[in-house]
Parts: structure tokens; sequence; C-alpha cells
């Protein structure tokens, strides 16, 4: 186990450093001089200068790389150039929105997608199980985008229930805060519901087709203790996989969802540096955004052991 | 309660008829729907007008028998404009599928043939995969001034490490076969077993791939261009179509809603097609879904 949780560590920590030698060189490969991109259109030879000063890019790449790692580390990822501040702390302000959004997401997205395949499968075959995966095929083919403006159309401008866009910090009440994430985590959630109802479905199939299942059956456990005390914890192990694999899809997905609902996040952050072309930030964010996928993956694969116990590593 | 759990039983046993017609309807109707695209798509200068005239008289006016899908605000068919962004999906979801097969296939043997490279690549592919697909994408075009060719290849560059583990995995398990063993026994050339012996089987798991990888592509080509990162705004997409009415949501409902059917439509008929050849390809793997 502990030789096991070293060894994926240190994967960990090689794919961090790959994304992090992609993103730095995503700038340096790029046609043109890296300083007069940062700088921008309209900056004075002067600024360019600075910048390249400030990178030091008259250094080799591997040691520009080093020192750009290095900072990273430090939990210093540059300075924004379009309002000077340093990204870190632009980040810090726009994180409470995200991580609101996400985590609501993934909490409603875990819980329904779940029950959702545990049903289907349960009835397999039945018209339930046929709408619920036709569902779920809608889900996974309509973009956030379209589904956003659907809800906001409904909910906000035809039915007045809910708030048309933009984001209420908790402090300012549970409702004013919650109210305004409802049509964004629907939103972003439809696709990643789609997806884990869909393996929650086929690994509780398998599940269900296995001896022990009928031995249950046959000493008479009620339907509810067969479906989630015995075949559930069984089928854990793909579901669980697929919550962490499916978090790339929340991640692209807060891009958009911020930016439908004018909620300002990272991703409504990362949007608006490409309008300006504030390469610092767009680096920020895609290391920041990468390092929690890996680490989510990471708690996924360790979590195994928890889950199920004939998992040894 | 517990009558209803024993009644899922027989239907793993219904492999015969109704399972085999179910599975051909998806094929039929995915596949129906995306021909029919590809012919509104390829006949839109007969169909429909220029979908870039403006016409500043008729902003925003309602579907009619004139303006089927009715116009925007700045007075264009959308009906002109949903037909010439089909041309534009499908041209990026084809081109992306058959791109990421042939890098697949192109990275994905070497790696699973030769141990060497392997953990090489596989690494690289890791951390390509780890990085957010959209943000990577929207860097890309960021950074390139954008066209479609860079949109294309941003679209690309994060979908390919699916397609080289894909592959990698089929040569790792083929190679192990009798008759690749044989064939390395024969004494045959290497890149004669890779290509005649091990590639073949390929082809199916890499279709199905294929269908997925563009409705995928489809989707991420309208994200990029709704946030103003992808198909250049002179260009009508249906992401761009979307991107431009949005403040218009209120009065001009349907400036979002036939771009938005449409590609939602389009996406659901290629995964259709997906599922239903993953079911025909495979039959090991349709027992499961």
């Amino acid at each position: 186990m502990a030789g096991y949780i070293v060894r994926r560590l240190l994967s960990t920590i090689i794919v961090m450093v790959l994304v992090g030698v992609f993103v730095f060189l995503l700038l340096h490969i790029a046609p043109g001089d890296p300083a007069a991109i940062i700088a921008g259109d309209n900056a004075t030879p002067a600024e360019i200068v600075a910048i390249r000063h400030q990178l030091g890019l008259a250094d080799p790449l591997s040691v520009q790389f080093a020192r750009w790692f290095w900072h990273l580390l430090q939990g210093n990822f540059g300075i924004s150039i379009f309002s000077d501040t340093p990204v870190i702390t632009l980040v810090g302000q726009r994180l409470p929105a995200t991580l609101s959004l996400t985590a609501l997401t993934i909490g409603f997205a875990v819980v329904i997608a779940v029950a959702a395949g545990v049903l289907a499968a349960w009835q397999a075959g039945g018209w339930l199980d046929g709408f619920l995966m036709g569902f779920a095929a809608l889900g996974f083919s309509t973009p956030v985008f379209v589904v956003g403006y659907f809800l906001i159309y409904l909910f906000a401008i035809r039915l007045h229930w809910l708030p048309v866009e933009g984001y209420v910090p908790l402090r300012d009440g549970l409702w004013p805060w919650f109210s305004h994430l409802i049509l964004p985590a629907i939103a972003l959630g439809l696709a990643y519901v789609a997806l884990i109802a869909r393996i929650t479905r086929a690994s509780m199939l398998e599940v269900l087709a296995e001896d022990y299942i009928r031995t249950a059956r046959a000493k008479g456990a009620s339907s509810n203790s067969v479906l989630f005390h015995h075949a559930l914890k069984n089928a854990g192990v793909p579901i669980v996989t697929v919550i962490g694999i499916g978090f790339a899809l929340l991640i692209s997905g807060v891009v958009v969802t911020e930016t439908v609902f004018n909620i300002p996040g990272i991703g409504r952050l990362a949007v608006d540096a490409i309008t300006n072309r504030d390469y610092p930030i767009i680096q920020g964010v895609m290391v920041i955004f990468s390092g929690a996928y890996v680490i989510i993956n990471l708690l996924v694969d360790l979590s195994y052991a928890l889950i199920d116990p004939r998992v040894h590593y | 309660m517990s009558d209803t759990l024993i009644a899922a039983a027989p239907v793993r046993r219904q492999v015969g008829a109704a399972r085999f017609l179910r599975r051909n309807i998806r094929i039929a109707i995915g596949g129906a729907i995306v021909l029919l695209m590809v012919v509104l798509a390829a006949a839109a200068p007969l169909i429909a007008g220029d979908p870039n005239a403006m016409n500043p008289m008729i902003r925003l006016e309602a579907p009619s028998a004139q303006y089927w899908f009715g116009t925007d605000n700045l007075g264009r068919d959308v009906f002109a404009r949903t037909l010439y962004g089909a041309q534009v999906s499908l041209a990026i979801g084809f081109s992306v599928a058959i791109l990421a097969i042939a890098g697949g296939i192109l990275v994905g043997l070497p790696a699973g043939y030769y141990r060497r490279v392997d953990a090489v690549i596989m690494r690289v592919m890791d951390g390509l995969m780890s990085i957010p697909a959209i943000l990577l994408a929207i860097a890309l075009v960021a950074l390139t001034r954008g066209g479609i060719g860079i949109v294309i290849i941003a679209i690309l560059l994060p979908e390919l490490p699916r397609e080289v583990r894909l592959v990698r995995a089929i040569v790792l398990s083929a190679r192990e076969r009798p008759y690749v063993e044989a064939a390395i026994a024969g004494g045959a050339r290497t890149r004669k077993i890779l290509i005649r012996h091990i590639l073949p089987s390929t082809f199916a798991p890499l279709t199905v791939q294929g269908t997925y990888v563009c409705a995928s592509s489809i989707l991420v080509e309208a994200a990029l261009s709704f946030l103003g990162a992808g198909v250049p705004p002179s260009i009508p997409t249906w992401g761009n179509m979307i991107a431009s009415a949005q403040l218009y949501l209120g009065i001009a409902p349907w400036t979002i809603f036939f771009p938005g059917v449409a590609l939602a439509l389009l996406v659901l008929a290629v995964n259709l097609l997906g599922d239903g050849l993953r079911d025909g390809l495979d039959p090991r793997l349709s027992r499961r879904q």
C-alpha cells in the first residue's frame, strides 16, 4: 500500500511537471517574440524590453523553465499584464464563485446520477430504463451554453422564478447565494450526470448478474438491501473512477457556464484574459485547473481500497 | 418489490430480435440525421440565401413564411446561417475525427510495440490529458490568432491521447496473440507484423471512437466559437450565432433556439451512431451496456 502511494505520488509529480512544460512551451514555441506577445499590440519597444528583462528571456530555455516552475511551486504565478496584479491574487478573488459552483454541481450530480443509474439497471429493458438512458444521451449531447440559455429563458425570463445571471457571495445570505447557482449548476452538471449515470447502470448490470446477488436474493434479502448493500458497493470502483475522469468535463463546462451566467469565477477570468491576451493569467489558470484534475484523480485512485477491500496495491 | 428485481434478469437473455432491432435503429436514426445534415449543409447555397446579407429593416423578426427561423439582430436570415453553420460543424467534426484516428495509429502503434518508447510517450500523453481541453484550445487559438485550421489543431491536440491509449491497448493485447507470435517466429519484419497483423484489429474500435471524437469536436468547436476563441465571427457557425444572439434572448429566443437545437441534434445523432456501432462491432461491449 505504502509503496503504491509513493509510486502514484511520483507519477503525479511527473505529470504535473509535464503539464508545466506544455504550458510553458505554449508561449515559447508560438511564432513571434514571447515578450512582444505578452506586451500586446500597443506596447512600446521600451515595455517589450522591460518584459523581456522581467522574464529573463536571454537565458537558455531550460533555465527559464526551471525558474518559472520554481516560482510556480512557491505560488508565484506571475503578474497580470492587464491589471498589474499578481495572478494568484486574482485567482484568490475568483475562487469562491468557482468553488461554490463546482461543489454544488458535483454534490447534486453524483447523487442524482447514481440514483438514476441504479434505477435504470434495476429496471433494465423497461420504459424507465429507456427514459433515463434517453435523457442521459440527450444530456450528454447538448452543450452547456444551449442548456444554460434554455434554463434562463424558461425559469428566469418567462417564469421569473430565479435570477437571470450573476453571483452573490455566501455571506450575503444562503438563499441569494443558492438561487444564483441553481441554474448554472444544472447546466454545468447535465453532461456529468449523464456520464456517471451511464457508467453506474453498466457497472450495476454487471454486478447484478453475479452469483452472490442471486444468493442474496435467494436468502430473501429485500430489493433495497440487494441493490444498495450488495450491488452498489461492488459496483463502486468504476463509478468513482468516472466521477474523477468526468471532472475534466466540469472544468471545460465551468469556463462556458461562468460566461453564460456572468459568474465572476476562474473560468471567466481565463476567458477575459484571452480577450486581453493576458498570458500569465492564461498560464496560471491552466496550471491550476490541471492540478485540480490531477489531484482529484489521485484521490480517486487512492480511494479504491476504501470502497473495495478486495483491492490490494 | 423483490419480484420487480427478479424481472430484470430475463432481459439479459433477450439477445434476439428485439435487441438486434434496437441496436440497428440507433444506427439507422443516427445515420439518417447525420446524412440529412450533410445534404442540407452541402445544398445550403441552393436552398438558402446569403447568410451574411444584413437588412436593418427586418431586425429580430420572428419566424415567418419568408424567414423560417426568423432574423437576428443585424437582420440576417437565421435559417441560412444555421445551414451554413452546419458546414463548419460537420467539416471540423469529420476532420478532427480522421486526424485523431490517423494520429492515434501513428503514435499508438509504436508505443504499444516498442517497450522503450512506450513509457515516454505515455507520460507525455498523461500530461497532455491533464490540461483542460478547452483551455489548451483557447490558449492555442489566442496565441496564433485563429483560423479554421488552428481550431482543428486546437481541438485535436487534447483529444489525441485518448486514441493513442486505445491503439496502444489493442497492440499490447494483440502482440500476445498466437497469430502474432507465429508471425514473429516465422521471421516477418516488424513493419509487416504491425501493418498486416496488428493494425486491422484497431479498425473496429477506432471507427467507434472516431464517431465519439466527431461528436465531441463539434461540441468543443461550438464552445470555442461561443467564447470568441474559435472560428472568426465573420463565418457563420452555431457557436458564433449563439454568442452574438445572447443579448437578445428575452426578445428574440429563436436566434438562439435554432442553432442550439441544430447543434444538440447533430451531436445526439453522431453519438447515437457511435453507440449503435459500438454494440454492433464489439459484441463483448454490448453485453455490458
